[in-house]
């Protein structure tokens, strides 16, 4: 019987600092033991419980794709015990990792139709998963239209901010990122709330078509009119939650919305399977 | 399944004979109250008490369990790596086990034991052990076990069923593995149940309290959770985790890393719904910061939500034990009963 | 007592209809013996569900905390002392309250009771001095003195100190009591003793927090137990840890402990958390000739520095 509260132990390959206020931290992790790497097979929308031994564990969404081998990232923001210790670690630095967690966003649903990703802030490590998944040539024509509205509070807060200027000069993939403000005169992209620029550049909804949308509570409470106004109905419109978490299996017992675990039955739900439940997150 | 006569005599010399292949678990009277403990050798279940105060949860899933094990020291080799604390899974037997302990351990389990996930230590702990139960001749004025599907005889979750039958016992195998514990005691006198009925329906007469949730099957989640009673249940609520800590079927927990010196442990711990810090995020958002919320959630858990997750009824096996412990009398009879009664429309 | 409840319903019913006050706090009857339930009244019909005996034991000021409405309490000595120190730590604004006094003879110990019999109670009946205690085999009548919490044996305070009105005369305070009975013991014990006392007495701490959690001096937002940078206590039954728990909690009760026993009261485990508190109580009162809860004008004596404060510590 595998115990499925035991960590593969992993090495800090590399940090690197995913915003300018260096409160957000890339960490590329690789397998001690690469069968590992085998049985973490994931899918874009998954999380894991990053666990720094001596410390803890936290629940962190997979940024890294399926479709990138030999490594696994994630995007930590610094707030608790364990990621603020995690922010003091090297490369090199051994700890575990914990999962694949939770279900992913519905791929299989997703397939044939038009893709809009809405993002906010730092909730953009699952999206950018996502992103490059269906961006690979594996698997780009498995999908209709991409569309990506992401916002930050100004560009330094961006992430992976390179790899949003290179998805710009694409064309198979409709970029529209933004910020709340800026006093950088050659900022070349949209200025204004998440909302706004979803209201401006996001296709309408249909049947074809499903919204992925991850944010701060605020810019969800005031994206979701603007999707009901584009004709996005609740079933298609997936978002992904977050709550504590400690097991990340469904047994201890914290996560719940209803009877629902978020960490196993979740963390993504369309928004019609949230209104069933009392919303506790 | 072999019906089985013991006289008392017996009961003392098969208890002494099982302790060569069974670590011997019983209750044991603590100053004022009653605790399942390890029996010692020669020391014998104590069976004069109504109920333990701490259900037998506290022996297959203690309040403190090492799970794994880790070294800090860099001069190790495989160090922070987690290693898997030896544990003892030899066989156990825990004798006087009351039929809604039993029960609890057959609400409990789906919880551990998933599709997906397999929790090894309660499993390897449940596994492990033969449930001997006893019988309830008395119950007490808080127990409305049969009206929360199981009752003062019921069998469900046991090995063995012990039933006194005042000069001797009456010990009902339940499974092969109530059977195996009772060879190697050598207990073989054939017994009947023809006595027992009678003691049973006494019994069941006793309890003089019910709930009802019928109603409560029907509506949905959100009609519950919106209704207008939760505020008058949960004024009085001060949030320990006491309900929740007695209760046989609460089985929330919290993992913790122990560090000392260089070297730790990674350790679960029971934790409850009713404190704040259970559902704080990292940023201080809590989902669940009011304490009527948390009062919501305990009840809506065992009595609705875990009812539709499983449909195997509500997660609640009628011990009354949070009615005698809440130090403020939330009575779970009371709250289940608003909750079925209340007008929805 | 038992007597109280019509006046205590007539004033409830006088400041609900004269919009005195939005909510009451009082007691409901419990559904198990000897145990009566907090509630709030907000009309007369909720008024009626007021019961008063000596199964009132829970202290009230505890849901006072940081609440904003006009509110009604009954208070018993011990409450009031409680909603004193509540009114002095800014939890609670003395205008917002109208303080429904109730003389006091001591509230029931519930293991007390049950220590008496062999069986389940099932009821208790309260008469004036007497509870009759019935079962399914037995009845038994006992002088409700002799049953009450140990620490309303010794209290000093059973008139409320603050008030607005008062169901009844005040009673009899009690005097020639030896109040420090319990604590003389344990400090005449040599440092091994004390330590085997004390190891057994919290062995069977679960760590619910009823304790805390009922005490009214607990308000901290976040409890010492409870905080994560740094973690001061660590969360496992560590014996280490739950004394660390014990010794801190009631250290930071010194000099506002009213011995009200709210905690014993609450502790499913039957243990004896008072002493602690008490030993506190003890030295504030040998030391600084105080007791907490008396006066809203008076600074507790851990809050102020006197040039005559006793210094005998200081070695």
């Amino acid at each position: 019987m595998q115990n499925p509260y035991l960590p593969y132990p992993v090495r800090i390959d590399k940090i690197t600092n995913a915003t300018e206020d260096k409160s957000l931290k890339t960490y590329k992790f690789v397998f001690l033991d690469p069968d590992d790497e085998r049985k973490f097979a994931y899918k874009a929308g998954q999380f894991a419980e990053l666990s720094v031994t001596g410390k803890g564990e936290i629940p962190i969404g997979i940024a890294s794709s399926p479709t990138e081998k030999g490594y696994v990232t994630f995007t930590v923001n610094r707030v608790g015990l364990v990621s603020s210790y995690l922010h003091t670690m090297k490369e090199g630095d051994i700890m575990g990792l914990r999962g694949p967690m939770g279900n992913s966003y519905p791929w299989d649903a997703l397939e044939g139709k038009n893709v809009v990703i809405i993002g906010g802030g730092f909730a953009f490590t699952t999206l950018r998963s996502s992103i490059v998944y269906m961006l690979d040539p594996a698997n780009r024509s498995k999908f209709k239209d991409i569309h990506v509205v992401y916002g930050a509070r100004s560009p330094g807060m961006l992430l992976y901010r390179d790899e949003l200027t290179k998805w710009e000069e694409r064309d198979d993939i409709n970029m529209h990122i933004t910020v709340d403000g800026t006093d950088d005169p050659d900022w070349k992209y949209n200025v204004g709330f998440v909302p706004t620029i979803t209201e401006q550049k996001a296709p309408a909804g249909n049947d074809d078509t499903y919204a992925i949308i991850c944010g701060p509570p605020v810019m969800i409470k005031f994206t979701q009119p603007v999707l009901d106004k584009l004709g996005y109905t609740h079933d298609r419109i997936i978002m992904s939650l977050e709550n504590r978490m400690k097991c990340g299996i469904g047994m201890c017992g914290r996560c719940n919305i209803g009877k629902e675990f978020v960490c196993k039955d979740g963390p993504v739900f369309t928004l019609s399977q949230l209104n069933e439940t009392p919303r506790e997150y | 399944m072999k019906v089985i006569k013991i006289d008392k005599q017996d009961f003392t010399s098969g208890i002494e004979k099982l302790a060569d292949s069974y670590r011997l678990f019983g209750p044991v009277k603590e100053k004022e109250s009653y605790a399942f403990q390890k029996l010692e050798k020669g020391q014998l279940p104590d069976f004069n008490f109504k109920n333990t105060r701490l259900s037998i949860k506290s022996v297959i899933n203690p309040q403190s369990e090492v799970m794994f094990e880790y070294s800090l020291d860099e001069k190790q080799t495989d160090h922070h790596v987690m290693k898997e604390a030896k544990k003892d899974y030899s066989p156990r037997a825990i004798f006087g086990v009351r039929p809604c302990d039993g029960k609890s351990m057959v609400l409990v389990k789906p919880n551990f034991d998933t599709l997906e996930y397999k929790d090894n230590y309660w499993l390897d702990s449940y596994n492990c052990t033969t449930f001997v139960g006893l019988a309830c001749n008395d119950p007490c004025s808080t127990c409305f076990c049969t009206s929360a599907g199981s009752g003062p005889f019921d069998e469900t979750g046991l090995d063995v069923l012990l039933i006194d039958m005042d000069d001797y016992y009456i010990a009902k195998a339940v499974t092969s593995k109530g059977e195996a514990l009772l060879s190697a005691a050598s207990w073989d006198t054939a017994g009947t149940l023809d006595d027992v009925e009678d003691k049973k329906s006494k019994a069941e007469k006793k309890i003089k309290t019910s709930v009802s949730i019928d109603n409560i099957k029907d509506r949905s989640i959100n009609e519950i959770h919106q209704a207008s009673f939760w505020e008058d249940i949960a004024f009085s609520c001060i949030n320990c985790g006491t309900c929740t800590y007695v209760c046989p079927t609460c089985w929330c927990f919290d993992i913790q890393d122990e560090n000392s010196g260089k070297s730790g442990v990674r350790m679960r711990n029971w934790d409850s719904c009713m404190f704040p810090l259970f559902t704080m995020h990292g940023t201080g958002h809590n989902p669940r910061g009011e304490k009527t919320q948390r009062v919501r959630q305990r009840f809506m858990h065992k009595l609705k939500y875990y009812l539709d997750k499983y449909d195997q009824g509500i997660q609640c096996v009628g011990c009354g034990r949070c009615i005698q412990s809440c130090p403020v009398n939330i009575d779970i009879r009371r709250v289940c009963n608003i909750m079925n009664d209340y007008n929805y429309e | 007592m038992i007597g109280y409840i019509d006046k205590i319903k007539e004033i409830s019913k006088g400041l609900l209809e004269e919009k005195k006050v939005d909510m009451i706090i009082g007691f409901r009857k419990g559904t198990v013996p000897m145990i009566n339930e907090p509630c709030v009244a907000k009309t007369s019909a909720d008024v009626d569900n007021f019961v008063w005996d000596s199964s009132c034991g829970i202290n009230l000021a505890n849901y006072l905390t940081g609440r904003k409405e006009k509110i009604g309490i009954i208070a018993k000595g011990c409450d009031s002392r409680n909603i004193v120190n509540h009114i002095i730590e800014n939890k609670i604004n003395r205008e917002q309250l109208t303080i429904i006094g109730v003389p006091c003879k001591g509230m029931v110990d519930r293991s007390k009771v049950k220590a008496l019999v062999s069986s389940d109670i099932e009821e208790v009946i309260e008469k004036e001095d007497t509870m009759v205690i019935s079962g399914a085999d037995f009845e038994k009548t006992v002088k409700t003195s002799d049953v009450i919490s140990k620490n309303c044996t010794i209290c000093m305070h059973r008139n409320p100190v603050i008030f607005d009105e008062l169901v009844a005369e005040e009673v009899d305070e009690q005097k020639d009591v030896n109040r420090y009975e319990d604590i003389d013991k344990i400090e005449a014990m040599d440092s091994g003793e004390k330590w085997n006392y004390f190891e057994d007495m919290f062995k069977s701490c679960i760590r619910c927090y009823a304790c805390r959690n009922a005490c009214p001096l607990c308000y901290c937002p976040t409890c010492f137990v409870d905080e994560s940078k740094p973690q001061w206590v660590g969360k496992s039954q560590d014996p280490i840890d739950i004394w660390t728990f014990h010794f801190l909690r009631a250290y930071h009760c010194a000099g506002r402990c009213t011995d009200c026993g709210a905690c014993v009261r609450a502790c499913p485990m039957d243990i004896d958390v008072r002493l602690l508190t008490k030993k506190l109580e003890k030295d504030c009162f040998e030391m600084f000739n105080w007791e907490a809860g008396l006066s809203i004008d008076k600074r507790p004596p851990l809050d102020v520095f006197n040039a005559d404060d006793p210094d005998g510590f200081i070695k």
